[in-house]
């Protein structure tokens, strides 16, 4: 064995070390676990990443650099490609003319999200070819099969993962040197790229010639394994309930897809017939049992409990045998809180004496929720809280729209709380409604990221900075203040019911780095300020 | 690939993997620890995988962090009822991940360790992965080396001091046997 040729890598890791042997030349995409590492090593490896400010922008700057005949990748937690999702649709009609690679990161049993929606589906939807890996290893080598797939079919390559192979370090392998791709170059393309009508109906036809092709190549694809084994128990898997299954029925027979859009369904046909019992292991919806089924294929899946949540080896072992008693309860351990020094404990404290009604949004303080605050009445996707609270006030009565209000982070503000704040400007409620915008520097949920509000970009260097007041104003709110929450001060809490008093439009800017990466986020600023670099800051020039 | 790794491979070939699950709470070097076990059978010439929860859970809320080794592993995550050792930072965290181990694996907590010989509070993970290293096949000097990799210049000496007051403190009471 080579030990030297051994790394221990996340299955985040190994996406971003293929994509920059692979000559990737962009990355773009947006914070969200278990998807944030990926652009974060490829930057630190030497690739070109950057954080947009949402999902939707990231894709459409990894089509635009794909258009030009480069290879490009976006990267995202599953909720994040539903933001992406209108480019995604359209993109696999235009095709691409360097590579696209999708990376969805999908989180089974809501470890960090808000709901466990299995993007499998978003493959078949769109017409895009999926590769799933299982392992970090396979994360690696499907990366470039991504590439590879992309540039034959000139179609964009969802590649998606889920928790426990993006957060999970295994043995990679990995291969020498690094590819360079064709320089980007651009080449015109009216009828292929401009998805007037006139030009879509062929391209959906198009599309759909490619998609067929694709499930002939994948008949004879190295990217799935038939493993042989005992022909009484057949297993059909992907991602990783195949590691799982592998281990929970040593001796079965398996057939592995790791190319699971378009399926290779005479390879399936042939599998299960050679086999007495065939079972589907897959986490999450019954993607693929569906897909087999309606081939005619005579197989089974899980009992419908093993839909919610993850898999893991003793839940294969009792779908394996048609067990469907009550499980056991995870371990009871301690709930995550608000830290115990964070600047918005003052916010929610004020809210919760206050007894507003509050339409909350994706970050750390929706921990809000929890006690002794219970100050969060909503949660329901980035960007919501303001939507939602704008229809509260609309249609409640007015001693109960008087205390509706939106809280948001800096980054979720940035992500897509701005078009919540147009319409508020543009549809504004009789009585006014108020947004706290909660302003810490970073994207702290998902490990303290950059974004278009910090001024500084994913290598924590100085670009262009967007403030947060300046686009309140600039949107046409009446009242917008900035507030430093500090413990002993009622700065806050005096805006606040100012604010609800007003029955104005109102945007509250609660300011205050966040405690875990104050130091951190110092340190960048001053070198924004030139003070401890040797090369001239872009920024001063 | 050493001698330890050559050997438990010859032996264990077709028994399952060395389980391992470390639990605390975010901030308490969980993750770190781990880290540092992945590394150590890495290099001992093992399969090695590690699964870990980051997020949410991280904002000072239980976390717990999988490691198995051995000479193929499927699964990254350590079935429940399977674990070899549960390593605790916390004492709290002991009794809620008990159903975790297998019958007759051992719990490594706080108490196993003399906190006032501790050089510092933080060292507490390292030290228990001394406690853990008496009973795991790799050699002393691979563990200090994963610790050389693990820790800045500054805070290795503490670390290295940690990891062999944890090691003698069940060094004398168990011998090294690889868990089956």
């Amino acid at each position: 064995m080579d030990d030297q040729n051994r790394l221990l890598l996340s299955g985040d890791e190994a996406i971003a070390l293929a994509a920059w042997q692979a000559g990737v030349a962009l990355g773009a995409g947006y914070p969200g676990t278990p998807s944030t590492e990926i652009l974060e090593h490829f930057s630190r490896l030497g690739g070109r990443a950057q954080w947009s400010p949402n999902e939707k922008v990231a894709l459409e700057v990894a089509i635009g650099a794909a258009f030009g005949g480069a290879r490009a990748m976006a990267t995202m937690k599953h909720v994040g490609l539903n933001v992406a999702s209108d480019p995604l649709f359209t993109v696999a009609y235009t095709g691409v003319t360097g590579a696209l690679v999708i990376v969805s990161a999908d989180d089974p049993g809501m470890h960090s999200s808000q709901n466990e929606q299995d993007n499998r589906r978003y493959a078949v939807a769109a017409g895009v070819p999926m590769l799933e890996p299982s392992d970090s290893q396979e994360a690696y080598d499907f990366l470039f099969a991504a590439i590879e797939i992309s540039e034959r079919w000139k179609i964009p390559v969802l590649l998606r993962a889920t928790t426990r192979v993006c957060h999970s370090y295994t043995v990679v392998r990995p291969r020498a040197g690094r590819d360079t791709p064709a320089a980007a170059n651009f080449v015109r393309d009216l009828k292929a790229r401009v998805m007037v009508p006139g030009n879509a109906r062929p391209a959906h036809r198009r599309l759909r010639r490619k998609l067929s092709e694709m499930a002939e190549w994948n008949e004879s694809c190295a990217l799935n394994r038939l493993l042989p084994g005992d022909k009484s128990l057949g297993i059909i898997a992907s991602g990783i309930s195949f590691m799982h299954a592998r281990e929970a029925a040593p001796e079965a027979s398996v057939l592995k897809l790791g190319f699971t859009h378009p399926l290779p369904m005479r390879q399936i046909a042939q599998f299960a017939a050679g086999v007495q019992r065939c079972v589907v292991i897959e986490e999450g919806d019954p993607y693929l049992l569906e897909a087999i089924r309606a081939a005619g294929i005579p197989v089974t899946g899980k009992p419908e409990m093993y839909r919610f949540g993850e898999l893991d080896v003793p839940r294969v072992r009792r779908i394996l045998r048609g067990d469907t008693s009550a499980e056991a309860a995870a371990p009871a351990g301690k709930p995550p809180q608000l830290c115990e020094a964070c600047p918005y404990r003052i916010v929610f404290d004020a809210l919760h004496r206050h007894n507003c009604i509050v339409a909350g949004d994706i970050g750390c303080y929706t921990l809000g929720v929890l006690r002794p605050f219970e100050a969060i009445d909503s949660c329901v996707c980035m960007g919501a809280s303001v939507g939602v609270g704008l229809g509260l006030r609309h249609v409640l009565p007015p001693d109960q729209a008087c205390r509706v209000v939106s809280i948001i982070g800096d980054s979720t503000f940035i992500h897509s709380g701005i078009s919540g704040l147009v319409e508020m400007a543009y549809n504004p409620p009789p009585n006014g409604h108020v947004v706290i915008i909660l302003d810490n520097g970073t994207t702290a949920m998902t490990g303290h990221q950059e974004h278009p509000g910090t001024g500084r970009n994913l290598k924590h260097e100085p670009t262009g900075k967007v403030v947060l007041e300046d686009m309140a104003r600039a949107c046409g709110i009446p009242r917008v203040q900035v507030i430093e929450p500090r413990a002993g001060s009622d700065a806050f809490e005096n805006a606040l019911v100012e604010a609800l008093k007003s029955r104005q439009l109102s945007v509250i800017i609660a300011r205050r780095p966040c405690i875990l990466v104050a130091r951190e986020l110092k340190e960048y600023e001053q070198r924004c300020n030139c003070h401890e670099v040797a090369e001239p800051c872009p920024a001063a020039v | 690939m050493n001698n330890a790794a050559i050997a438990m491979k010859s032996q264990n070939l077709a028994r399952p993997p060395c389980n391992i699950v470390v639990a605390g709470l975010g901030g308490q070097g969980v993750l770190a620890a781990t880290d540092i076990i992945a590394e150590v059978a890495l290099r001992a010439g093992f399969d090695v995988k590690k699964s870990e929860i980051k997020g949410m859970s991280q904002r000072g809320g239980s976390v717990t962090c999988d490691v198995r080794f051995g000479a193929q592993i499927f699964s990254p995550m350590v079935p429940a009822g399977e674990a070899d050792f549960l390593l605790a930072l916390e004492a709290a965290e002991l009794e809620p991940n008990r159903p975790l181990l297998r019958s007759g694996g051992v719990t490594i907590g706080p108490s196993a360790i003399d906190a006032d010989k501790l050089p510092q509070k933080k060292t507490l993970n390292v030290a228990l992965l001394g406690a853990l290293s008496a009973y795991l096949p790799m050699a002393q000097q691979q563990w200090l080396d994963s610790i050389g990799l693990a820790f800045a210049p500054r805070f290795l000496e503490a670390n290295r001091q940690a990891f062999l007051l944890g090691r003698a403190s069940h060094n004398n009471s168990v011998h090294a046997t690889p868990a089956a």
